[in-house]
């Protein structure tokens, strides 16, 4: 076991880890944050998807102990007492999401984007080629991350 | 849990990397990005005795003087917004993965990975680029055409650490084209090609042409690169198109047949040529 610590949505972490341990199954299994979805388990699906050190990183392609001294925040860190964020309204708004379980890697990998800038269109397109949706069709979850980005 | 048990190492310097690796024995293999190897450990594909994570080695710059540099660790990401790599790079960089996947993906973890559809090894090939690796007894580099052997296997020596890729500035004269097929952006593959063609006036003076994930490693076109000195690029497109698809000869699979990939190898890499203008 190796003694890791670290920071996870604010909140200072230590646990003690097998090297095997996949990032996602810590974060949902020792830290209860469910809200980090497991998909493909090989990098396709994008449910995963989390900041690491502030940039959007497949959970499911870390290990935990990678994570000893990094900053991961999940999508549980999004909304805060003062409501949703831009970009969770406008996923409201238009509808981008129907069962929610690509959602949350989804906006993770839009909030890394937006911090960047003001993507196109074409770049929102690009950046969800990484993830899967299987109900609402992209269409909506394109519309509501463009309007996130002109906000 | 999902991988099979190892050790792990969180190397702070090449030395400790290369200790880590040479403690480790045959069985020990480094980490960099990830996205290809945690992967395989989760499906039990691999099984290594030692995991030697060199993300914190020093092997993130990217340096030029006369040629770049690129730092073994060196995120995928970055490569898009530094103005010093080469032109094909760049091109062929939206074909690598994803957003998410390049934030992590490494340049030195895709080269000593060597999956044959890969595209920063076919760019290396075809740039005529050098990879240096270091162990315990010493530092060689070796050139992309000895590296790469077929997928999933290099050169590389047991012990032997990927510490960085000499890649070609950009020279005068100088165009380049990459072209992909895959089934859904940022999948494998299907096939790809990589053109650089540098022009004396309007006609080609030197020509390197490859192609990738129809053949086991990336793959130069010597004859297809012959065809084309002394032409326009463009008026020999066509004809240089038709040569690839004949010099190629992929297996079919469950996507294609073998005469659908050599028609799309030829297609591919006239669409290169003409793109590199």
């Amino acid at each position: 076991m190796i003694q890791i610590e670290l920071t996870v949505n604010g909140r200072t972490v230590r646990e003690a880890v097998e090297p095997r341990l996949l990032l996602t199954d810590f974060l949902r299994h020792r830290l209860g944050l469910t809200g980090t979805h497991v998909g493909c388990e090989h990098g396709i699906c994008g449910a995963c998807t989390v900041l690491f050190d502030g940039v959007a990183a497949r959970g499911c392609c870390l290990l935990a102990v990678q994570a000893d001294g990094a900053t991961v925040s999940t999508v549980e860190s999004l909304a805060g007492m003062s409501g949703l964020t831009p970009l969770q309204e406008a996923f409201r708004r238009h509808h981008a999401l129907q069962c929610g379980f690509c959602t949350p890697g989804i906006l993770m990998a839009a909030t890394d984007l937006l911090a960047r800038g003001t993507p196109t269109r074409d770049e929102i397109v690009d950046m969800l080629s990484g993830h899967l949706c299987r109900c609402t069709g992209y269409a909506p979850i394109v519309d509501a991350i463009e309007e996130a980005a002109r906000r | 849990m999902k991988p099979a048990p190892f050790e792990y190492v969180r190397a702070r310097s090449v030395e400790e990397a290369l200790a880590g690796l040479a403690d480790g024995g045959a069985d020990a293999k480094p980490l960099a990005g990830g996205q290809s190897l945690v992967p395989a450990l989760t499906m039990r594909l691999v099984r290594p005795s030692v995991l030697v994570d060199v993300n914190d080695a020093g092997l993130g710059e990217i340096m030029a003087n006369g040629s770049v540099r690129i730092g073994a660790t060196v995120r995928q990401a970055a490569l898009a917004v530094d103005e010093r790599v080469h032109p094909l790079v760049r091109q062929a960089l939206p074909f690598v993965g994803h957003f998410v996947t390049r934030n992590r993906g490494t340049v030195g973890g895709s080269i000593a990975h060597a999956d044959g559809a890969a595209e920063l090894p076919l760019c290396l090939a075809v740039l005529d680029g050098v990879v240096v690796a270091e162990s315990r007894p010493g530092r060689r580099e070796i050139a992309a055409a000895d590296f790469f052997v077929t997928h999933f296997l290099t050169t590389l020596e047991p012990g032997e650490l990927v510490v960085e890729t000499v890649w070609p500035l950009a020279r005068d004269g100088e165009a380049s084209g990459f072209e992909e097929l895959a089934l859904r952006t940022g999948d494998f593959a299907q096939s790809m090609a990589a053109v650089v063609l540098r022009r004396e006036g309007e006609i080609v003076a030197e020509a390197r042409v490859g192609v990738g994930a129809v053949t086991d490693r990336p793959t130069r076109l010597p004859d297809v690169e012959a065809l084309l000195l002394g032409s326009s690029g463009h008026d020999a497109a066509a004809d240089a198109g038709s040569l690839a698809a004949r010099l190629v000869d992929p297996p079919s699979t469950t996507h294609a047949s073998s005469g659908y990939l050599r028609s799309l190898t030829g297609t591919l890499v006239r669409r290169a040529i003409e793109r590199a203008r």
